[in-house]
């Protein structure tokens, strides 16, 4: 942990050096720190143009659901079915799904093209067929598209978690169709890639058209993704939707995850290109700009003390491993899990800065600790902006819209502006869904 | 169909009720579930979660514990956690997992008590009933529990019960309601549970009335009546008109002993095309109020559990409706509606909505626009529409 002021408290944090990779900390009692940028499956869903969500779920479940929706003025797009008591005990769970999205739908004004219709825990306790519900809504409405989605926090720990799953039925509407052989999607992001970003720059070089899925406007071109050659996942929580992709549409998937090394960026282009059936012979002045870009941030930033959580990028390690190489003074480390491909990342930074401070975010003690510092920190993420208390952060989640070396160059000048300009930390990241609209 | 909502969204659950009702006494409460209900809680209905450091925490319970009935990962981490923040008492509430698998909490909460020498709760919430229930049952188990029960009862002395910010937010009505108190005269004992510690809550027995303000606070009051013969005044502060009435309802309570319901004879019309969608005592008594100062008097929907100990309370006049569509039959012929912003999706389209958001169900969203409710100016809140 930074600094902090006042009495002495537990402190759940620990060195690199004594971390035990992937788990640093054991699995105790949670605590939810106040930054909610990150996206829910709320969030995530709604990325399906013109579609509709329906939660079947017990009241306290739907709660949180139903007021990230009321929240993203989204409502008009946005149903629930509660589960009650009698449910459970009657064991009519397809009926109460069959009947409560039928009712739904009927009860619309116009009927969406698409229904994501949302299962929880309780149904896949019981063994409820959600296959013939889903059938049988299939027959009744033969105009809707209806997706399987799933809120299932219980099984987080079982196969793919909700995150993952997400991403992948976010992309299961799409349909056999004939491939364009010059068109690609990247899937599985919250955020388009930036057109000045290596990735897609490259894709716009070789003449192909892109898609992109927050991008699209309407359902009928989220459809055309269908048409796609090959698909892109950049980060290992979508891979599982490029996988299914290729299994199910035969689009080729490549994994290119978002980075830091430049030698991963570099490897992560050649295969692209190789896929775009163009050369690639390294991107020097991207890579220069990049460089010059983190000298420049260094100047401004020099020592000052660097905070980064694991919302902020899929490659926390790589990042500090990368803005350590430059000089920078990355202090603390916001994680309760290490990504499983950072072990190179881990190992690095355990033998070059083994008293690199590697802190949880859910650990009850984190409850009590006192936030704040007695010096100036900038903060990467929003975890990291709350525990330090600082108003100096950038205010980004999941690598944001960032990639490669043109990435890197614009999250220098991301953290100039932020160790300048000061923010309102507090209101900031308690709205929900960084990017999406919102009224709070 | 029942239980199906195309727009409105549902109010807080009873496990958020356990927690914000006993959030500010010192205690630590766990919510037994895997993952979504601390977030939920902390974000839309816990409004005080930013600034303190009250303990509540989630078990993170998962597929493979709920299966093999793995009971002893939740108490051994909720001892590892009382070992090492303190706490004055500790509750674990549930949630639908642990309810379809019959988690036994009063047996883990005897368990935990005998390994941590702290006073323990467990409550069979599984939520899938509303905040009120869950709310109802903490402060009762408080009442039930931990008031001390060697106390000499106090003149002119007054408990507030049922206050949580899912009903009266923290923008400044309970602080009004103890400070109006005071300038009547009257000692505040506790407030139940904002503003008060587990401390001033022990000596509810001294206080010669209870002041129930919200239908959460009843069940408590029925105990505390039992207990140490407490007698109760129901009704919230609404406006100048209403906060008189309260306060002279208590004055009469505690010289007469009898209990109170300070708007217990007014009934609307069943014509009227005017209502109040909200919580049962404060829906009551804004309607009340609104009779008092504005002579038309509203017709309450109330739209969570009718509670036993709600019996009385509410009006055969009142409607008691929980699901969307009777709702909005309901309010078919609305002309006039007071209620929370989110409820105008199901209005008749020449119907007027005066917005009273309520944390119960919009959550944070509204929140800056909740009044302090001891200074709403009726007269102006309802218009130009007066009889």
């Amino acid at each position: 942990m930074l600094k902090r002021v006042g009495e002495k408290q537990v402190n759940p944090s620990v060195h690199i050096s004594k971390a035990a990779f992937p788990s640093p900390f054991p699995s105790e009692l949670e605590f939810s720190a106040p930054a909610r940028g990150t996206w829910t499956i709320v969030h995530v869903g709604m990325l399906v143009p013109e579609a509709h969500e329906i939660f079947v779920c017990a009241a306290g479940c739907l709660r949180g659901v139903v007021l990230s929706a009321a929240e993203m003025n989204l409502m008009g797009h946005f149903s629930t079915v509660a589960i009650e008591e009698h449910n459970v005990l009657d064991g009519d769970m397809e009926e109460l799904i069959i009947e409560g999205v039928t009712d739904i739908l009927n009860r619309l004004p116009k009927l969406p093209p698409a229904v994501l219709v949302y299962s929880s825990c309780i149904h896949h306790f019981m063994g409820c067929d959600l296959e013939m519900c889903y059938n049988t809504l299939r027959e009744r409405f033969p105009g809707v598209d209806f997706v399987d989605c799933y809120m299932i926090p219980t099984m987080r720990k079982s196969g793919l978690t909700p995150d993952q799953i997400m991403r992948r039925q976010l992309y299961s509407l799409l349909r056999p169709t004939e491939k364009k052989i010059n068109a690609c999607s990247i899937i599985g992001n919250c955020f388009s890639l930036a057109e000045s970003s290596d990735l897609v720059k490259l894709i716009r070089k070789a003449g192909f058209t892109l898609y992109q899925i927050p991008d699209m406007k309407t359902y009928e071109e989220y459809l055309k993704m269908s048409e796609s050659a090959f698909c892109i996942t950049t980060q290992l929580v979508a891979k599982a939707a490029g996988d299914a992709l290729e299994s199910r549409l035969g689009q080729t998937h490549l994994y290119l995850p978002l980075c830091y090394s430049t030698e991963e960026i570099r490897k992560n282009m050649e295969k692209l290109a190789g896929k775009l059936g163009i050369s690639y012979d390294g991107d020097r002045a991207a890579e220069e700009t990049a460089e010059e870009a983190l000298d420049k941030a260094f100047e401004v930033i020099g020592k000052t003390a660097i905070a980064v959580d694991y919302t902020f990028t899929p490659r926390p390690l790589g990042l500090a491993r990368l803005l350590i190489s430059h000089g920078f003074n990355i202090k603390v480390l916001y994680l309760d899990s290490f990504n499983k491909e950072e072990e190179s990342d881990f190992q690095w930074l355990k033998e070059n800065v083994p008293e690199l401070e590697i802190c949880p975010t859910v650990h009850p003690a984190m409850r009590k600790v006192q936030r704040g510092s007695e010096e100036k920190v900038l903060a990467l993420g929003q975890k990291a902006a709350y525990f330090t208390d600082t108003c100096y952060f950038v205010n980004l989640v999941e690598g944001g819209s960032l990639y490669g070396f043109d990435g890197i160059r614009r999250l220098a000048e991301l953290m100039i502006d932020a160790f300048k300009q000061e923010k309102d930390t507090e209101m900031l990241i308690q709205r929900k869904g960084l990017g999406c609209e919102s009224c709070i | 169909m029942r239980q199906a909502r195309t727009v409105l969204p549902t109010y807080s659950a009873d496990i958020f009720g356990v927690c914000s009702a006993l959030y500010e006494l010192g205690g630590m409460t766990v919510m037994h579930d895997a993952s979504g209900c601390n977030s939920t809680y902390t974000t839309h209905d816990e409004p005080r979660w930013y600034d303190s450091d009250s303990l509540v925490f989630i078990s993170g319970l998962t597929e493979m514990e709920a299966i093999m009935g793995d009971d002893s990962k939740v108490i051994n981490d909720m001892l590892s956690a009382i070992h090492e923040f303190h706490p004055a008492f500790a509750v674990l509430a549930g949630s639908p997992i642990p309810m379809m698998t019959g988690f036994d909490f009063s047996s883990v909460a005897a368990e935990l008590e005998a390994r941590s020498g702290i006073p323990c709760f467990g409550f069979q919430t599984n939520g899938m009933r509303s905040y009120i229930c869950g709310v109802s049952e903490a402060f009762a188990a408080f009442a039930e529990r931990m008031t001390d029960e060697n106390v000499k009862r106090k003149e002119k002395s007054v408990n507030i019960l049922g206050a949580t910010p899912l009903d009266f937010s923290i923008n400044g009505t309970v602080e009004s309601m103890r400070e109006i108190l005071r300038q009547n005269d009257f000692e505040v004992i506790g407030t139940w549970a904002m503003g008060s510690s587990m401390d001033d809550l022990r000596l509810a027995g001294e206080a010669s009335v209870n002041l129930v303000v919200s239908g959460a606070g009843m069940k408590a009051a029925k105990i505390l009546k039992e207990k140490f013969g407490t007698p109760y005044v129901v009704g919230t502060m609404m406006g100048k008109t209403m906060t008189d009435k309260v306060i002279q309802a208590i004055r009469q309570t505690g010289d007469d002993g009898s209990d109170r319901i300070v708007f217990s004879n007014e009934n609307a019309q069943d014509e009227t095309d005017f209502y109040i969608i909200g919580e049962g005592v404060l829906s009551r008594s804004l309607a009340y109020a609104i009779k008092l100062e504005c002579g038309m008097m509203p017709r309450v929907i109330y739209p969570l559990e009718l509670l036993t100990e709600l019996d009385g309370i509410l009006s055969d006049m009142d409607i008691h409706v929980m699901e969307e569509e009777e709702i909005i039959e309901a309010c078919a012929n609305a002309k006039l509606v007071i209620a929370d912003p989110l409820y105008r999706s199901i209005l008749p389209e020449n119907c007027r909505l005066i917005p009273l958001p309520h944390e119960a169900f919009s959550g944070r969203i509204a929140r800056k626009q909740i009044p302090d409710y001891t200074k709403i100016d009726l007269k102006e809140m309802i218009g130009g529409i007066m009889l």
